[in-house]
């Protein structure tokens, strides 16, 4: 789905994401995982086109030219769901459907589908960010994520500011989403029991790069450094 | 811009085909106004007054602008201020020189506001002193000179060598306690202005400059060439018509009396029926000068939200052109309101123009500030959802940023709104009206009532607004945005 060919990104002097070559496979889910400051959250910016970078990026085959087009087919969830404080629930998942021109009708009857989709009735959609809970609030950034059924979900550490309830809950929920859904998913997460939750395929990275890429059963296995080593020994020990 | 002008233009010009005769903001200036527009009344020409238009610098860019006809001056002045980098020697040579601006100037009205020196009636009789030379022969006078006229080299300094006087004991003292000094025998000797109205009320007598030593501030009034003949054959008939005591007894009618000056001037120009015809009532004056007042801030804020809003977005999205407009706004509020006013009329002329044209500039800064700290405030994750969304750029200022930056910007508009009441008071000195008129024609006059009829209604109108503000933000700012 994505292919990175010495993708790189720097801001000033800072070199954030070193020259990474890397590829996502269809419907593959991609775990980004290593302490912060290791460049991960800029892989997944790379991914949405956030910030400048060199090098190229294949999307499904071709070379990213329109950033617009790209996003038309990703749905990208932050901590705490990234909403907008001045809409409501509703009006900030509409906003998906009102970029790219959708009609209300077309949108209403989405909204209808994803609220069942994630548990919330129309009360809560009729609240603004403010008066929902952590919980609430990170399934209305996933109904928004989802508006426009895209290929590819991009999640930067989003269920890190739950309760540890509620996040096992939504995490075992997401987890049924995307199997049913079959989306291409990349995901940033620190934590390496959250990645072993979701399964999939590991990306461990340290100062800006990649250090190693696999399953977890083989980093476990055979660990291409001390770093890797120290990381999973470090995660399992705390 | 060029609909903003073409408004004020509407705004300013409602006496097309009169002339306009303009007067500085003391009392004989008012006076003389008013004595010129009479005179071009009765012969036929229509006039208006604009009156109290700060000093002589307003009132000379205002006549070369076009903005008035014509007003009073002093060849003093014109000599010495206006024209003094010319060194004219006499009233020819300034005739001369008024003609290479275009400018020409009436025959003197017959009287010399200049310097004198002034002492009681009874005390100058009992010492037989009628010139300034016979106080040479009395040393035991106390002299009580104000501090100015101490200073200037062309003051006592030169009048003691040029008369002899080294001899008098001096001191200085303020001009206005120097009367009551004289009046309660502390002194006997002060200097005055020639037509200054306490010379009358405190019988006064004035020596005589018997060597000539203080110039001729000779009353006359200065017009553009392209005056209507029949102004100026009026302006002209009254040469000779009002001397030093005539006028003295005007600015005492004025000052000391509570008359209007346009009964003063109808007595100068020989009435001495005053016409019983009483101003606007409060009620109305109040009605008439909030309109004014409102126009100047509502058409100065306007075109200011219009300008300043796109400044602030541009300077929030480029960083170098940022601090550029920021700076430049910055820099344009640090110049000193009066300045600007004044600086204002050889491009604009006098009335709402140029002080609307200073309160818009006055509100640049607070509205491109707020917008630029508003739309720069917003965290980054919520722009980079926007972006991840798809909305295009236009669409994420719409729809995003201008509504989370919309509570920081409204604080600026309600400063400079609330600013810009207090300043446009100001406009009063360049003939904008408003409530700066009556605080102007107080200060004058020194009445405390009239100062209180612009001051007050400036200050509720300036929590007013405030109020406004307050219920604007209630209803404009989205409700996940309100604390």
């Amino acid at each position: 789905m994505f292919r990175l060919e010495q993708v790189a990104v720097r801001y000033g002097a800072v070199e954030a994401l070193a020259p990474t070559d890397l590829t996502v496979a269809l419907r593959e889910t991609l775990l980004l995982l290593g302490p912060s400051g290791s460049g991960k959250t800029t892989l997944l910016r790379t991914l949405a086109g956030l910030t400048p970078f060199t090098g190229t990026l294949t999307f499904a085959g071709q070379p990213v030219r329109a950033w617009r087009e790209l996003r038309e087919k990703l749905g990208y969830v932050i901590q705490d769901g990234g909403l907008f404080p001045h809409l409501t629930a509703r009006a900030n998942v509409a906003l998906a459907g009102e970029a790219f021109g959708w009609d209300e009708a077309r949108i209403a009857a989405r909204i209808e589908e994803l609220a069942a989709l994630v548990g919330l009735d129309a009360a809560q959609l009729a609240r603004f960010p403010a008066e929902l809970s952590g919980g609430q609030r990170q399934r209305v950034g996933l109904m928004r994520a989802l508006l426009r059924d895209p290929a590819v979900l991009l999640f930067d550490e989003a269920l890190s500011a739950l309760d540890p309830v509620t996040r096992l809950r939504l995490a075992g929920e997401l987890r049924d989403l995307i199997a049913q859904l079959g989306k291409t998913v990349a995901m940033v997460t620190h934590s390496l029991r959250e990645a072993k939750f979701f399964g999939g395929r590991v990306a461990l990275m340290d100062g800006g790069r990649i250090v190693q890429a696999g399953s977890l059963g083989d980093l476990e296995a055979h660990p291409a450094s001390d770093f890797v080593r120290d990381f999973i020994a470090a995660e399992e020990a705390l | 811009m060029k609909w903003l002008c073409a408004l004020l233009l509407l705004v300013c010009t409602g006496h097309a085909n009169a002339e306009t005769v303009g007067s500085k903001a003391f009392t004989e200036g008012v006076i003389l106004g008013e004595v010129a527009k009479q005179a071009l009344e009765r012969a036929g020409v229509p006039a208006t007054h604009r009156r109290e238009l700060g000093g002589s610098r307003i009132l000379w860019d205002a006549l070369r602008a076009k903005s008035i006809d014509v007003y009073p001056e002093y060849t003093g002045t014109l000599r010495f201020e206006l024209l003094a980098a010319q060194h004219l020697p006499d009233g020819a040579a300034l005739a001369r020189a008024l003609a290479g601006q275009g400018l020409a100037m009436s025959r003197p009205l017959g009287f010399s506001d200049s310097y004198a020196l002034a002492m009681r009636g009874d005390r100058a009789q009992a010492l037989g002193i009628a010139t300034i030379s016979d106080l040479a022969r009395h040393p035991e006078l106390a002299v009580g000179l104000s501090n100015e006229f101490v200073d200037r080299k062309d003051g006592w300094p030169a009048l003691a060598g040029a008369y002899g006087l080294a001899a008098l004991k001096v001191r200085g003292i303020d001009h206005d306690l120097a009367y009551r000094a004289l009046n309660a025998r502390q002194i006997d000797v002060t200097d005055a202005y020639t037509t200054d109205a306490e010379i009358a009320a405190y019988g006064l007598t004035v020596l005589a400059d018997d060597r000539a030593f203080f110039p001729h501030y000779d009353a006359v009034f200065v017009y553009r060439r392209d005056f209507d003949p029949r102004a100026v054959a009026a302006l002209d008939r009254l040469a000779g018509t009002i001397d030093e005591a005539k006028m003295r007894r005007l600015n005492a009618m004025v000052r000391m009396d509570g008359k209007t000056e346009a009964e003063a001037a109808r007595l100068a120009l020989g009435d001495d029926a005053p016409a019983a015809r009483a101003g606007p009532s409060l009620s109305k004056r109040l009605l008439e000068r909030t309109r004014e007042h409102l126009l100047l801030v509502a058409l100065a804020l306007s075109a200011a939200i219009i300008v300043a809003l796109p400044l602030g977005i541009i300077a929030a999205r480029r960083r170098r052109v940022g601090a550029l407009v920021l700076a430049v706004t910055g820099i344009l509020q640090t110049i000193p309101s009066l300045a600007l006013f004044v600086v204002l009329i050889p491009l604009l002329g006098i009335g709402a123009a140029p002080t609307i044209a200073a309160l818009f500039l006055y509100s640049l800064l607070p509205i491109v500030r707020n917008t630029h700290a508003g739309l720069t405030g917003i965290a980054p994750a919520l722009l980079d959802s926007a972006d991840a969304l798809g909305l295009t750029r236009a669409q994420r200022l719409r729809r995003i940023e201008l509504p989370l930056a919309l509570p920081t910007i409204l604080a600026g508009v309600r400063t400079a709104a609330v600013i810009a009441v207090g300043l446009a008071t100001l406009g009063a000195i360049v003939g904008a009206g408003g409530y700066g008129q009556p605080i102007l024609t107080g200060i004058r006059l020194n009445s405390t009532a009239l100062i209180l009829e612009g001051a007050v209604p400036a200050a509720l109108l300036a929590l007013l607004i405030d109020g406004l503000f307050t219920l604007i933000e209630r209803a404009a700012v989205p409700k996940g945005l309100r604390r």
